[in-house]
């Protein structure tokens, strides 16, 4: 499978805000790492069932008791921004 | 014999016949690291109130007939990626600048437990990406046997400590060889565990499905002092092993007489360096000697392990790096909205690498891509695995050598990702397998600089693995140490 990128699109789903020179860059050094990491599809897997974690394991669940959370003041001690006992943030939706 | 280049067991020792005491142990390690540190760089924090007062405390109550096990009154050093409270945590990002976590990670926590004096925090690749040590927002890691070389990465701070002398033993992070790697460039012994044996509770996710914290140390057997100190199961990691933690000593001193030991035809040969191959030959004949079979087979699947660990990998962080968007902690950058806000802050806040890795992770996972790609390397990741069950149905450990050069230059692989990718080759299939691995030093090359012999096992077979890397240790005796630890009064 031939490799192409629309780096514009994957910065914008990634939510990084690159210029233009740095798309050119990135896109450039991707399509190197991809050719080389496509080679994965030279390899026959028909029938082969994909691994998505090493260990067989099913979920971990335990009893549903309160427990104590972390303290909310040093939390919000770290935001960049807040309001009362709340994060702020610029606005998600449009006025 | 200085102080700081005891190993843990004669430290202990020391201790408790109160020739030592745990301030003075930090008090040399200290020493050693304000001699090191203006060339070495591997610290990022030195916690000097926190360490002096767990090493009082230590030795308060060793005085009052209070021993915690092995680790009291021990100082070591913690990789910047594992969470302290109230120690400013930074994943040598700038996107975590004056960070300071609200909690400890549970290895944190256990060491702590253990009466360990945790002395600060270690430079890494950002985010733990990279294999050098030089992807840091705060300046690079050199190597302690010679400055102008790497200490290999992502935990090359942990690794260059424990080499100089200005910790006793250190934890790393291993996703593609992050422990083992530098710890085979700065000749020191580095430990991956099978997956799920150590919990990842407070460990900054790259890549959760192959992250594993571990041991660096000078020593095996310091090594499986700290494994045993940190493992075990967690009911805050979800993914930690549940069935019961294996006895590491179970084989420890049994020697290799009998064993059989795998040598892979595709993790041996292309690309590595004649220095590194002589002295892999070398422990071989060693371990040969001493009554191993040596057996020759070829694990095909292991060739595409690259290939699929750069799809995985950069998948997972992918996902795991977009809770960096300046929201609740972090940088944050101004932005007319939510989104202006976060990609300005993800912009400036991250370095080349990580972006890069986040771009290619991205892509790999979007539409149209995600079967090729992303699919297609969880595959490939059942073939290793299926690879590695089959070899281990006739050996009872494969070797390789931990790495295919000895420390290269700095900056010799900065301009190009895939050459600095290949420098892990030999590490990463152990992460897709999640299977333990450890490397030991057997060698200095003609240039002066170590060699590591990596010891790779089933999982859950951690006591194979200790064994093999025990007597390797024991039959090739490396016991050479980087000048720079001797330099008493050069800074």
């Amino acid at each position: 499978m031939p490799v192409e990128i629309d780096i514009a699109k994957v910065a914008r789903l990634a939510r990084i805000g690159l210029s233009e020179d740095e798309l050119a860059h990135y896109g450039e050094q991707l399509l190197g790492i991809l050719e080389h990491a496509a080679l994965v599809q030279g390899l026959p897997t028909e029938g082969v069932v994909p691994t998505a974690h090493p260990l067989p394991m099913v979920n971990a669940v335990r009893p549903d008791e309160v427990e104590p959370t972390l303290d909310r003041e040093e939390v919000l001690s770290q935001a960049p921004d807040r309001e009362g006992p709340y994060f702020r943030t610029p606005p998600y939706l449009e006025e | 014999m200085d102080a700081a280049d005891l190993s843990i067991a004669q430290a202990g020792a020391r201790l408790r016949s109160g020739d030592l005491t745990a301030v003075d142990l930090l008090g040399a390690v200290r020493r050693r690291a304000s001699m090191t540190e203006a060339i070495l760089h591997a610290y990022l924090t030195l916690d000097h109130d926190g360490a002096m007062a767990a090493a009082e405390n230590a030795d308060a109550s060793l005085a009052r007939g209070e021993d915690l096990g092995p680790l009291h009154g021990i100082p070591l050093a913690l990789k910047d990626n594992m969470v302290t409270r109230g120690v400013e945590t930074t994943c040598s990002s700038r996107i975590l600048a004056g960070w300071v976590p609200p909690y400890d990670a549970t290895v944190v926590e256990r060491l702590k437990a253990a009466g360990a004096v945790i002395l600060g925090k270690t430079n890494l690749d950002e985010f733990a990406m990279g294999s050098s040590t030089e992807n840091s927002a705060y300046g690079p890691t050199r190597n302690p046997w010679n400055p102008d070389r790497v200490p290999g990465g992502s935990s090359g701070g942990s690794a260059a400590s424990v080499a100089v002398g200005s910790a006793f033993a250190a934890l790393g992070s291993d996703t593609g060889g992050s422990i083992r790697q530098p710890a085979a460039l700065c000749g020191v012994v580095g430990m991956k565990p099978t997956y799920g044996l150590v919990s990842r509770y407070g460990l900054i996710a790259f890549a959760s499905s192959l992250d594993q914290i571990g041991p660096i140390t000078r020593t095996v057997g310091d090594a499986v002092t700290v494994f045993e100190a940190i493992g075990g199961h967690d009911p805050s990691d979800a993914t930690s092993y549940r069935g019961g933690f294996p006895d590491p000593r179970a084989e420890l001193g049994r020697g290799v007489a009998g064993l059989k030991i795998g040598v892979v035809t595709e993790l041996s040969g292309d690309g590595v360096e004649p220095g590194v191959t002589a002295a892999f030959r070398a422990t071989l004949d060693t371990l040969s000697a001493e009554g191993a079979e040596i057996v020759e087979l070829s694990l095909p699947s292991t060739a595409y392990a690259l290939s699929a660990y750069y799809l995985i990998a950069p998948a997972e962080c992918s996902a795991n790096l977009a809770r960096f968007d300046g929201v609740r902690y972090g940088l944050r950058l101004p932005g007319d909205s939510v989104e202006q806000m976060m990609s300005a802050s993800r912009r400036d806040g991250f370095g080349p690498e990580v972006t890069r890795r986040i771009l290619l992770g991205t892509y790999a996972l979007s539409a149209g891509y995600y079967d090729a790609f992303y699919g297609q390397a969880q595959k490939v990741r059942t073939l290793v695995i299926e690879d590695f069950k089959r070899a281990y149905g006739t050996v009872d450990v494969l070797v390789t050598p931990t790495t295919p050069t000895t420390a290269f230059r700095v900056g010799e692989k900065t301009a190009d990702p895939l050459s600095m990718y290949l420098s892990d080759i030999f590490t990463i299939p152990s992460n897709l397998s999640g299977d333990p691995a450890i490397s030991v030093p057997v060698a200095l090359d003609e240039a002066g600089l170590p060699v590591g012999f990596q010891v790779l096992a089933p999982a859950l077979g951690e006591a194979v693995m200790f064994r093999v890397a025990e007597a390797v240790e024991r039959l090739v005796g490396f016991d050479a140490r980087p000048a720079l630890a001797d330099s008493e009064g050069a800074a």
